[in-house]
């Protein structure tokens, strides 16, 4: 046994399996997948990197705790049903975090392997399991523990909500789910495009939400159609996974002019209202010449990417860092370096500058440099004097992050709101300052990621459980 | 049609129509490829279940909807949308509609006579066969006024000659309310800024989500940038910047127009999309 490890040692590849991927010039051209996935021969090969470690450090690293060796050693043998069972024990929706965690924060940072060569693919490989499922079509459901009589309320269908359902219907609960708008999934419909995440995939991790017996009403604006009082009335419990609101503009002049975007309303009007298919689908959007998207994070990217697929000449990235601190996910910074985006670093922009109709026609910016680190542990950006320059564009995308959802923060009574309209709630279980409210996912942290939602998400699941079946500590 | 190119829609929303208060607004989708289009709310019955919508033809979207029938359904019809009209006792208040707005000033209207108010109306449109409605508004105004550019009823012109108006039938306003086009409400809002009346508007910017995530329908109020889904669609008229709101709700004319020059609107064919244009 000892001798067969070692013999495996030696083998190992220090390099891991690249992903197969549409080549650059095509898929600059259309809004497919970019990602192709392993291959279940590139599957097994990468699978068998991984040391299967006794202490493994990559489940420390993942917010929901996947038992990352167990699902890639089945891999390895080709067991690849057995590898989805033992992802879905911990993750709802395999196939999106196989896709958009940025793993080399997480699992595949603390990867062993990865300290004298390139960490296991892991999130390759949890893609790939999802996909094989899904392609075999049978998917396999939990078992449905007996019915409990009592119901949960859930306002939102993103990432926390379709987390805190697909926990809770397990258990026995009945589920109805609020969504705002006429689709599913949130940021994952919304937000993150067709080319890092088909909508296919998420209407399929819907579909399987729903087949657990949650209903969900969509086109319902909870804070409107109803408050969270009210349904309190008729729910036992409700979870607020409202997500994100407003997006954070500059505060520079000129940024109300026609031509400049939040990176939400861009991407909104691309993946929730097709608007790349003008107009077979009746959402317009612009398809301007030269789009300067401000960010560095993964909205940024995918706005930038999103602006060469509508035929744009070029596609900035202005960041007021360098590319070390692009708080994006690397891969998704490959992709737009491999697509042509062009990156302009440590560049800020001061001004919109329009005609005399309105239109954005260009930007002035100001250099940077970087000094000492700030309150994020990044370098701070400090202008350069007298550095200013012109950038022409025709459209500029706002992509420096957003608050959260404002409506449940207004229309509930009694909720206690952060300093930056978010809704308070505690770490280690997700309550709120209401009884019987809990709350998770962007709409409590701010904009973050999807595996956090759904790690809160799993949170609130496991604490409303305990409360509505009086398995709490006495003190409440 | 109501009256030529205004339409009234009535649907039964029961969610909606539950919850629903003045000055609140819905987002409709007319098919399952269609904008999210915001729409003013005219009236609503709360046993009934519905909601009555006035909309003016005039581009895609309003062009599918002035196609539905009795019976239809829609994919989407969320709301209720923004915040509610502040119902109070003013006094004596002087609601100003045009085009649809002479239909979304009703439930406010309505819901102000009921606290108390003394009620005044002027209904504004190009011609004396535009206005709608008068039966409505002579039951809860004190007195309703007709305005028309080109005379055929009532005072001949637009509101810019509002404070002559108020002279000669003699109503002094303790609040203004106005909703309709957007030159409209911004004249008003330019005739009673020197009366120093305190005026409400129903802004009306494009949108998309309607639910305080995308931030299209944000304008300036008192130089701080609102939202319109979220922070209205009312403000106080006198601190809008109107241009800025004018050259916003352009950004989209070219392309509103595009599907009609492809094919006439209004057509059977074209809402099925059977012409293969």
């Amino acid at each position: 046994m000892a001798e067969e490890k070692k013999e495996k040692k030696k083998k190992i590849r220090p390099d891991r399996l690249p992903m197969p991927k549409q080549r650059p010039d095509e898929r600059v051209r259309n809004f497919d997948e970019v990602a192709l996935g392993f291959t279940p021969e590139l599957a097994i090969e990468e699978a068998l990197r991984c040391l299967q470690c006794k202490k493994p450090m990559c489940v420390t690293g993942c917010p929901v705790e996947i038992d990352i060796p167990g699902f890639i050693s089945c891999i390895a043998e080709g067991d690849f049903d057995g590898s989805i069972r033992i992802l879905k024990e911990k993750n709802a929706l395999p196939a999106v975090c196989g896709r958009v965690c940025p793993q080399e924060e997480q699992c595949e940072k603390l990867c062993v392997l990865g300290k004298k060569m390139e960490p296991v693919a892991i999130g390759r490989l949890e893609r790939f399991a999802a996909d094989y499922e899904a392609s075999q079509g049978k998917v396999e459901f939990p078992e449905i523990a007996k019915k409990t009589g009592k119901k949960i309320a859930i306002v939102g269908s993103g990432p926390a909500g379709i987390t805190v359902a697909a926990d809770l219907a397990a258990l026995g609960y009945d589920i109805t789910m609020f969504e705002a708008l006429h689709d599913a999934g949130g940021v994952l419909m919304y937000g993150i495009p067709e080319f890092r995440l088909p909508k296919a995939i998420v209407n399929r991790e819907v579909d399987y939400v729903r087949k657990l017996g949650v209903d969900i009403i969509l086109d319902y604006v909870v804070g409107r159609t109803r408050t969270v009082q009210h349904i309190l009335e008729e729910y036992d419990a409700v979870f607020v996974g409202s997500g994100a609101g407003l997006p954070w503009f500059l505060g520079i002049p000129g940024e109300n002019l026609n031509g400049v975007y939040s990176a939400n309303e861009y991407l909104t009007r691309v993946n929730l209202m097709k608007g790349y298919l003008f107009p077979e689908h009746d959402t317009p959007i612009k398809r301007p010449h030269k789009v300067a998207v401000v960010g560095g994070g993964n909205v940024a990217m995918d706005s930038a990417r999103t602006a060469l697929r509508l035929g744009a000449d070029e596609s900035h990235i202005v960041y007021r860092r360098s590319r070390e601190e692009l708080p994006a996910r690397l891969e998704e910074v490959e992709n737009a370096e491999e697509e042509g985006v062009i990156f302009d670093f440590l560049t800020l922009p001061t001004k919109c500058i329009g005609d005399d109709r309105g239109w954005l026609v260009g930007m002035e910016c100001l250099r940077m440099e970087l000094g000492e680190p700030d309150a994020s542990g990044r370098r701070k950006p400090i202008p350069i004097e007298g550095s200013e320059f012109i950038m022409e564009v025709d459209a500029m995308v706002a992509a420096i992050g957003n608050s959260p959802n404002p409506l449940i923060p207004q229309t509930t009574d009694g909720l206690e709101i952060g300093r930056k309209g978010n809704i308070e709630a505690d770490e280690t279980t997700g309550k709120t300052s209401l009884a019987k409210v809990w709350a998770g996912g962007d709409v409590v942290t701010g904009a973050a990621t999807v595996i956090n939602a759904m790690g809160a998400g799993r949170i609130a699941a496991r604490s409303i459980h305990e409360y509505l079946t009086g398995a709490e500590s006495s003190e409440e | 049609m109501i009256v030529p190119n205004i339409h009234e829609l009535i649907v039964e929303a029961p969610n909606v129509a539950g919850s629903i208060k003045p000055g609140q607004f819905v987002i409709v989708r007319p098919t399952e490829q269609g904008e999210r289009v915001p729409l003013s709310v005219s009236d609503f019955d709360r046993k009934a279940g519905t909601i009555t919508t006035m909309f003016q033809e005039v581009g895609e979207s309003t062009s599918k909807l002035a196609l539905l029938k009795a019976g239809n359904e829609i994919p989407t019809f969320a709301g209720p949308l923004g915040v509610e009209s502040e119902i109070e006792n003013f006094g004596t208040v002087l609601l100003i509609g045009g085009c649809y707005g002479i239909g979304s000033i009703y439930p406010i209207a309505r819901a102000l006579k009921e606290a108390g108010n003394k009620i005044y109306v002027i209904l504004e449109g190009r011609s004396g066969y535009l206005i709608y409605w008068e039966k409505k508004y002579g039951e809860i105004a004190e007195k309703f006024v007709v305005l028309t550019r080109d005379g055929t009823r009532g005072y001949k012109d637009h509101v810019n000659r509002l404070s002559e108006i108020l002279e000669a039938e003699k109503i002094k306003p303790d609040r203004v309310i106005a909703n309709g086009c957007t030159f409209l409400m911004k004249r008003v809002s330019d005739e009673t800024r020197p009366m120093g009346i305190k005026t409400i508007v129903s802004m009306n910017p494009i949108m998309i989500d309607g639910t305080g995530m995308c931030g299209v329908c944000r304008l300036t109020v008192g130089g701080e940038t609102k939202f319109a889904c979220v922070d209205g669609p009312e403000f106080d008229a006198h601190l809008i910047d109107w241009d800025e709101f004018l050259q916003r709700r352009k950004t989209y004319n070219e392309e509103e127009t595009e599907p009609l020059r492809r094919s006439g609107s209004g057509t059977e064919q074209h809402m099925h999309h059977v012409c293969g244009a």
